[in-house]
Formats: C-alpha cells, structure tokens, sequence
C-alpha cells in the first residue's frame, strides 16, 4: 500500500522515487547547463601566433656595442640581443625559465641574470646558477645590409 | 522611533547589544585585533570606492590614472595612500589576530568554523593585496604578477590552465590587468562579504573564547560590549586613522615607472612583505630535488601550509579535547620564525642580487 511505497531503503522502486530521481538529475543537468557556459567563458580563446618566422629589426649592429646586450620585441615576445665581449651577434629568449621574469645582459659580468630569483645563465643561454631548471632558446641572427635580423631557429 | 522599532525588531538587537559581554583577564587585549582589521577593512571599502572613480582598467591607461590621481585630484595622494598603507596595515592585523587565536586556542570546539572562516579571509586579504598590487601597472607589479602568476602554473595537470585563467591569455598583458581588477572589485569583496557576515555572527553566536589557562580562574570579571569595549574599540580605531594619516602624509605611496613587457625585470625587485618569505624560499629551491622540479615543490609546500591552517582546528585533537597541544605550538613557531628568518634574508641588501 502507500504507506509501504513510502518505506525509506525498501530497494524497490515506487513512484516516489523515480519523482524524486527525476527531479534530482534535471537539477542536476540545469546546474550544469549554467555553468558549462560560465567556465567556458572563463577562459580566455588562443591568440593567433604571428606566423612570421623572421623579423627585421629597426636597428643597426652599431646600436649594439660589444658586451652589451637590449631586449627587443620579436613576435610579441621579449628576445635579448647581444653581442659577446668578442664582438658575436647572438639572441636569446629574455623569458627566465624560472618564473617567467624578464632577464638582463650583466656587463660587468659577461653573463645573463634574472633580478627576480637571482638566476644566472652564460652567453650560451646555459643556466649555470640560482633557480631557473632549463636554457634559454637560442634564435638565429644575422646581419642583411645594415639591418639586424632575427630568425626563429 | 517607536514606530521604526516595531517594523525593524531592534528591541531584539539592543537585547542582544546589552547581553554581550567581553571577558576580563590578562589576555584581553588580544580582543581588539578581530576588531581593528574590520575597521580596517571598511577603511579600504572607503577608499577603494573613491579610487574607482578616477581610476581607469587598461594597459594605456592605468598608470596614467593613477599618476592623474596623485600628482592633479586634490587629495588624491591621500585617498590613495591611504589605500595602499591600509592594505598593508589591514594584512598585517589579520595576521597578528590569527596569530593570537592561535595561542590563546580560541579555535577549540564549539568555534572551529569561526577559525576556518577567519583563515580564507587571510588568504582573500592575500588575494586583495596581490590583486590590486597590479592595478597601478608600474615596472615592480608588471614582474610580481608575471612571477605570481606563473607559481600556479607549477601545479600539476591543472597548473598551465589556472595560470591562463589568471592571466586572460599566455602572458601578463592589458587582459591580466582587466580580469585583476575585476578579481578586486568586484569578486573578491563579494565572496569577502558574505565570509566576513559569517564570521562576525559566529563570533556573536558563541561569544568571546576563553583562554584554556584562563577558564578556570574564579574571579573573572567582564566588560560590557555596548558601550564599554566599544568605546576602547574606537580609541584604537581612531589611532588606527591617525596613523593611516600620518603615513600617507610624510611617506606617500610611490608609483615607480610605467610597465614595459619589453624592458627587463630590474634588480633590487621584490614583492610586498607579507609575500617575502614565499619569495625567498623560491630563490634557494634548486631546479632540481630529487628529480623534482624546484618551482613544483615549492607550490605544493605552499598549498600544503594553507592546508594545515586552513584545517588546524580539525587537525590539533589536543586543543579539540580541551587539552594543551605542545607540539603545534612548537610546529607553529618555528613556522613563524622560518618566516621571518626568510624575510629579514629577503631584506638585506645582498638578498636581491648576486654581487
């Protein structure tokens, strides 16, 4: 009778709880309806990498004396140009494997340093000391005329 | 007022304003805290508000905003100021309130709830600070969100998802700035609100806790709330404005120079002092640890320090069962002298560089 269909744990099922499941997994589905767009949303699309594998820099190979270096734009990217004390051209990623800094050419030095978490990397973008778990990338450089090019090795 | 007294039920409030009492014993003083950071809370809901209406979101203009407010909005210097001194002032009182009810036990049953609640305010008042930090996007919050965003990252699986999530995007850019200001003025003081409510009624609902050493002692007397403890609540709110007013005075906020995702990370860079420890501890983990990377065992660390705060009251069965727990007061000051042997490390001068 109803008052055994109402029994809880009886492990059959009666009206009651099929109504009950029902309305359970449409609420359940409705939660998730709202929030399917809702995390979405959250993140953000991919941009479109420029496709661009060379760049031709606005500078001279005179703007950059030996032993020192400059971070310039390469695709939307920092990339460190510098030239070793023995007068070579050479470009890394300026992005600290650490944490994402921005390093710097240390004159005094000859080395390449990221202030944040003090690491330490060599001309060849070897990290030699502090934090950072991997290398810098090394790009190609190369002089067309006047003009210093970068080019994605 | 009558007529207002029977449409709002305050006779029920002033009921409940004359039973509440504080205790009298040689700790009371450490009541004043939980007090001091929700004036100091209110103070920066003042003038954040104000801040809102000079201040503009984007990447090319926020800094310029800012400098606007500083330099031509009469009295902006000090609106502002007030802002960044009371953020820190504000962190720092809920820190020193966390650390007081931690020795005084105040977490033992029935109060654990009001403990949890009070630790995600801290890390909300971490959230804040680390949040509007970047607001004025100058050159030391441009490398401290690139930094503190990339920390999560380290997570694993999720990591490099929750740090786009972040960011608005791959890198630190006008996106980040956007989604931070929206995490600091609009999320966070929701999701703060409602906590704080929670909070403050669990404290009224189970009144002041007792220190253990204290509860036994007979003769113990008792401070009305309304008027007696607020008035000296408000002594030291007043104090609290004062030195507020002084410090944006004499020590205005400086503004640094504008970001520049093209220039590299200065020397001498570092976080606010309440991040420091985090910092430096991130500066001695080797890349490697047991063929571990470094950054990943540095974030569990960290996580698993919020963890234990987070769940102390459920975690420390001695102050559960009313008796004293030895060993998490030694796990907790060493703890909090690790802590700060890593800040005073990260403020010495040979702590920013390697010269």
């Amino acid at each position: 009778m109803a008052s055994n269909a109402n029994t809880p744990g009886s492990g059959v099922l009666t009206r009651r709880s099929w109504a009950s499941w029902l309305l359970g997994t449409s609420l359940g589905a409705t939660v998730l309806a709202f929030l399917y767009p809702v995390l979405n949303y959250l993140v953000p699309p991919e941009s479109s990498e420029p496709s661009l594998s060379e760049f031709e820099l606005d500078l001279k190979v005179s703007d950059i004396p030996p032993n020192s270096g400059r971070i310039v734009p390469i695709g939307g990217k920092p990339v460190l140009l510098f030239r070793k004390p023995s007068g070579e051209l050479a470009a890394l990623t300026a992005v600290c494997t650490h944490l994402d800094c921005t390093v710097q050419f240390r004159a005094d030095r000859s080395d390449i340093w990221c202030a944040c978490h003090n690491g330490v990397y060599d001309l060849n973008g070897t990290n030699v000391s502090g934090p950072p778990p991997r290398p810098l990338t090394k790009l190609d450089v190369n002089v067309r005329g006047d003009r210093v090019v970068i080019r994605r090795a | 007022m009558e007529w207002l007294r029977d449409r709002l039920g305050l006779e029920a409030l002033a009921h409940v304003a004359a039973k509440k009492e504080v205790p009298i014993h040689r700790y009371t003083i450490f009541y004043y805290l939980g007090g001091m950071a929700l004036f100091l809370f209110l103070v920066q809901v003042a003038t954040g508000i104000l801040l809102l209406l000079y201040y503009r979101p984007s990447a090319s203009e926020a800094f310029e905003s800012v400098q606007y407010m500083m330099a031509e909005v009469p009295f902006g210097w000090l609106i502002r100021s007030i802002h960044s001194w009371g953020a820190n002032l504000f962190v720092g009182v809920v820190m020193l309130h966390m650390v007081s009810v931690f020795f005084l036990k105040a977490y033992r049953a029935p109060r654990e709830m009001t403990w949890i609640t009070g630790a995600l305010l801290l890390f909300l008042a971490l959230g804040f600070g680390f949040s509007g930090y970047l607001l004025p996007w100058n050159e030391l919050s441009f490398f401290a969100t690139r930094v503190g965003t990339d920390v999560p990252a380290q997570i694993p699986v999720v990591g490099p998802l929750l740090s786009r999530i972040l960011r608005g995007g791959s890198d630190v850019t006008g996106a980040t700035l956007s989604r931070f200001y929206g995490i600091h003025v609009a999320i966070l003081p929701a999701v703060a609100t409602l906590l704080l409510g929670a909070h403050v009624l669990l404290v009224q609902k189970h009144g002041m806790s007792v220190p253990p050493s204290e509860e036994n002692r007979t003769s113990r007397g008792a401070l009305r709330f309304f008027p007696d403890f607020l008035m000296r609540d408000m002594v030291g709110w007043l104090v609290a404005v004062g030195l507020l007013a002084a410090l944006a005075a004499f020590l205005p906020w400086e503004l640094g120079k504008k970001a520049d995702p093209f220039a590299s990370a200065p020397s001498g860079i570092r976080p606010e002092w309440y991040f420091l420890w985090m910092f430096q501890a991130l500066k001695y983990l080797p890349a490697k640890v047991a063929g571990l990377p470094g950054e990943m065992l540095g974030v569990f660390f960290f996580g698993l320090l919020g963890a234990a705060i987070l769940a102390l009251p459920l975690l420390d069965r001695g102050a559960a069962r009313n008796r004293s727990s030895p060993w998490w007061n030694r796990l907790a000051l060493l703890t909090l002298a690790a802590a700060l042997a890593l800040t005073v490390l990260a403020l010495l001068p040979a702590g920013g560089s390697a010269r």
